[in-house]
């Protein structure tokens, strides 16, 4: 058994149960807090798999500023309030489990048909040797670079209009009430963030 | 392209464009607007008499232009265009009703003098007359129904032109419904053939039976188109609009239900004749039956007849059943030979009819008259004229056209047809005489306040020329000489000219049998003795006299077995299958939304998450989908 | 690299999406539903990053690097609406919001 086994295992343990905790986390402080741990633990599965500068952004930018942006927000309002537990909409709780137990069975039928999904390309070591001639970073580099360079520039267009989004929100935010301020720092950090 | 077709839809395009101007601004035009609308028609004229003699002036064989204006329908394989043909028998169709038309457009300039929709009055004439140009000149049936249907409408709104008179109203109607019946069998023989010959074409109909058409085809085929015109063309048993169609102004009696419209079926028969031979025998003779039957038929009435614009009505029925006659026997020249004198001598009679009416302050009762002849001479003569030529006296028109008929007959072996022939002779002679004498021999009688005046200016115009050519319109086809019949024969096919002697004495049959119907008339009209002898006559069979006076109850019967079974299904459809079934469906299915909305927009719950939980359904549906589709497994 | 067959990523991707899934269904609080969906994000990732393994090219990591941009951007405006409503009606619960209904 190797260390991998061994990590591979203690990392499925930890994100699995921090998404059920989730789920039953009665305050939204807690969730997002569960979310993080989640997103830590997947930033090592994504090391796991190779994917180095990803599990790095992963955890700053998702693990860090999103998640941080979310206690914000939970701040402000002042929801952090436990949740009430009762279910107002007939039947949703046993629906939506039911629905989800088969879209569950459907996505593990394709776990479970696994690698036998793509037989083409180079397979796990063609990402080694990637990794370790030109490096994960500037690999990645070169492809967004270059052949993705076009949805990488349309992706400052959609952060714009992102900002101009909520800056207009934020104005009439500010109609409501003073507080309101505070949201354009926000979206000063999510600039930077992205 | 040569002239003649180039000029063809300019002689459809004046009338047109003369109606089209008249509805639009006739009414500050006043008077103006009976020379316009003369002036189209006769401009027309003159075009076809270019055409004509350019077409003359070609090779016999090369006669027949045709003349692609436009697309109008192509689906898949079939094709129908607006296309013009001026042939042989085009352009004499042409002839008479520009030429017919013309001279009785002038007649209504001075016959409508004071009418107060005077100027629609000539729209509406001018109107009829391109539509019949489009019929005579159209070169497949689908344009050829344009025109039929075209001038039934006008010929519905001229009936109808006094609609402030109840009868003339009803008059319309009924014209308008009994032609309809026609029209209908009309077009199922149109769809016939456009199934099984696959082009309605005239040159591709006629060829293609001549060849593929299978005779059973051809006679359902043959039959139905002659259904058609037995609306149009007024035979029986559809006949009975006709007489009725009176009640219109004269003018319009002359053009439409005398010289032109009413003659479309005889033109549409001789027009696909091949179609009616390619049955084998039995379509024609039902033609040639049905022509020699409702000639007798229209006949008999005529002799009981005192309105006299009816007797003219009947008498156009009869004759037009000679020229059904004449098309049955296959002498098709001579149907049309007969057709262009019928129209000079029934045009020129009805014109004249027309004159006594606008002199007697619209009286039509031929035993209110009497010895007009002298108040009026310029109408006398012409239509005495009109008189011999119809009865078939030598050297008129009417005895030339005639005697091809029955001479046709004899020729192909119909003894049957020539005997009822010759009998309808001699009663056309008979109540034309009768008419004749009645209105315009003996002593002076006029219905009271009546101050009868010869026919003004206009009038004679266009009655002195059609007496010219009632007179010497047979010189068109003498026999061996010039003729229409080898004109005609293109389009045809060859006619035999009899040689030998029995044409001569068949003439002579002719034409002692027209000259005892007027004798016959005479001795029982004009003498003082004369009414003594028609009691006596009509002693001999009392119940047939009431009979023919009541036109055979064909009015009743038909109003008893068909108009009112019709009425009672209409009011049944009215009353119970529209307001209960059709409404009933119609409402219950807006019912049926409206209720299955009421219930259905609580679906709508406005909970984000139920729409979640909907879509989630969807996705898991959508992958099994694909699983299914792509089989994973 | 490690020798885990990519299944396991897969089986392991799969359920935090159905939790997502249930999360987003159940949960009423409007950011806890936003969290869900951050969550659901994220189990996609991860099966990008898996089959960019099982491939063998980098291809897989860089539209993960796109999905992030994107959730950060909707992470912006979605936060601002939700303080927009809450605001409004003191209040994050996304059963109050439906007026779009019969």
């Amino acid at each position: 058994m190797s260390i991998d086994v061994a990590v591979f295992g203690v990392m499925f343990v930890v994100v699995l149960g921090s998404s059920i905790a989730m789920l039953f986390a009665r305050n939204a402080v807690h969730v997002a807090l569960f979310l993080v741990v989640t997103q830590i633990g997947l930033a090592v599965a994504f090391l796991l798999e190779g994917a180095y500068f990803i599990a790095a952004i992963q955890i700053i930018v998702y693990a860090g500023a999103i998640m941080v942006l979310f206690l914000f927000v939970i701040m402000l309002l002042g929801v952090d309030r436990r949740e009430a537990l009762n279910e107002p909409l007939r039947g949703q709780r046993p629906l939506a489990v039911g629905l989800a137990a088969l879209l569950a069975a459907e996505v593990l039928y394709v776990a479970y048909k696994g690698s036998d999904l793509i037989t083409t390309g180079g397979g796990s070591q063609a990402l080694q040797d990637l990794n370790a001639d030109p490096g994960n970073v500037k690999a990645l580099a070169r492809v967004v670079f270059s052949r993705y360079l076009l949805p990488f520039e349309v992706t400052s267009i959609l952060l714009v209009v992102a900002v101009v989004g909520v800056m207009v929100l934020a104005r009439q935010m500010s109609a409501i009430s003073p507080v309101s301020a505070r949201s354009g720092s926000s979206v000063a950090d999510k600039e930077e963030a992205a | 392209m040569t002239t003649d077709a180039v000029l063809a839809p300019f002689i459809i395009g004046l009338p047109l464009a003369g109606a089209v101007i008249l509805l639009l601004f006739g009414k500050r035009m006043g008077r103006v607007a009976g020379v316009i609308g003369s002036a189209t028609v006769g401009v027309a004229f003159i075009l076809g008499v270019i055409s004509f003699f350019s077409l003359l002036s070609r090779p016999e064989e090369e006669r027949a232009v045709s003349r692609h204006l436009f697309e109008w329908i192509t689906a898949g394989s079939f094709q129908a265009g607006v296309d013009l043909l001026v042939d042989q028998l085009s352009i004499v169709m042409v002839l008479v009703v520009t030429g017919v038309g013309a001279l009785i457009h002038v007649y209504s300039i001075g016959y409508m003098h004071g009418d107060e929709r005077y100027p629609r009055f000539f729209a509406y004439l001018n109107l009829f007359v391109a539509f019949m140009l489009v019929l005579v000149l159209a070169d497949n049936l689908l344009l050829l129904y344009v025109g039929w249907e075209g001038v039934g409408l006008c010929s519905y709104l001229l009936i109808g032109f006094w609609f402030e008179r109840r009868a003339a109203a009803n008059a319309a109607k009924k014209a308008f419904i009994v032609n309809r019946i026609g029209d209908f069998s009309f077009l199922l023989g149109i769809l016939l053939l456009a199934f099984t010959v696959g082009s309605l074409t005239i040159g591709g109909v006629n060829s293609a039976a001549a060849g593929e058409l299978t005779a059973g085809t051809a006679t359902v085929a043959a039959l139905l188109l002659f259904g058609g015109a037995t609306g149009k063309s007024a035979q029986i048993p559809l006949y009975v609009w006709l007489p009725d169609a009176m009640e219109g102004p004269t003018p319009v009696s002359a053009l439409i239900h005398a010289a032109t419209m009413v003659t479309a079926g005889v033109y549409m028969v001789v027009r696909f004749s091949p179609v009616f031979e390619a049955s084998g025998g039995t379509a024609l003779a039902v033609v040639a039956w049905v022509g020699a039957i409702t000639a007798l038929w229209a006949a008999l009435m005529a002799c009981a007849e005192y309105d006299i614009k009816r007797v003219l009505a009947y008498s156009t029925i009869s004759q037009l059943g000679y020229m059904f006659l004449a098309a049955g026997v296959g002498a098709y020249s001579a149907g049309m030979f007969h057709l262009v004198t019928h129209a000079f001598f029934k045009a020129l009679m009805f014109l004249g009819a027309g004159a006594v009416m606008h002199a007697l302050a619209g009286e039509v009762d031929m035993r209110k008259m009497g010895g007009l002849r002298k108040a009026m001479p310029v109408v006398g003569l012409t239509f005495l004229a009109g008189v011999l030529a119809i009865s078939g006296v030598a050297p008129f028109a009417g005895f030339f056209s005639k005697d091809s008929i029955l001479a046709s007959a004899w020729f192909e072996d119909q003894y049957a047809l020539w005997g009822i022939a010759v009998f309808t002779t001699l009663l056309t002679a008979f109540y034309m005489a009768r008419l004749f004498f009645r209105v315009f021999e003996g002593d002076l009688k006029v219905p009271e306040g009546a101050h009868p005046h010869d026919a003004p200016r206009s009038m004679a115009a266009a009655l002195v020329p059609l007496a010219v050519l009632a007179v010497i319109g047979g010189v068109i086809n003498l026999p061996r000489l010039v003729t229409l019949e080898h004109f005609l024969e293109p389009v045809v096919g060859e006619s035999h000219v009899p040689t030998g002697l029995t044409p001569w004495v068949l003439g002579g049959i002719a034409l002692l049998v027209g000259i005892a119907g007027i004798l016959i008339a005479r001795a029982f009209y004009t003498t003082t003795a004369g009414a003594t002898r028609r009691q006596r006559l009509q002693r001999l069979a009392p119940w047939f006299v009431t009979a023919v006076r009541n036109k055979f109850f064909v009015d009743r019967i038909y109003g008893r077995g068909i108009v009112l079974p019709g009425k009672a299904l209409a009011s049944f459809s009215s009353s119970v299958l529209d307001t209960k079934v059709i409404d009933g469906v119609v409402n219950g299915v807006a019912w049926l939304i409206g209720r299955g909305a009421e219930e259905g927009r609580h679906v709508q719950t406005g909970y984000v998450r139920n729409y979640a939980v909907i879509t989630l359904l969807g996705v898991v549906v959508l992958v099994g989908i694909l699983f299914l589709r792509i089989g994973v497994a | 690299m490690t020798d885990v067959p990519p299944g396991y990523f897969l089986a392991l991707a799969g359920l935090m999406f159905t939790i997502g899934v249930i999360g987003v269904l159940v949960r009423r609080n409007a950011i806890v539903l936003f969290m869900f969906i951050e969550l659901m994000l994220n189990a996609v990732n991860l099966v990008f990053v898996t089959f960019a393994r099982m491939k063998g090219n980098i291809d897989g990591q860089v539209l993960v690097f796109f999905v992030l941009v994107v959730a950060a951007a909707e992470v912006v405006v979605g936060l601002a609406i939700i303080m927009l409503i809450a605001r409004r009606r003191a209040s994050a619960n996304v059963d109050d919001v439906r007026l779009l209904k019969w």
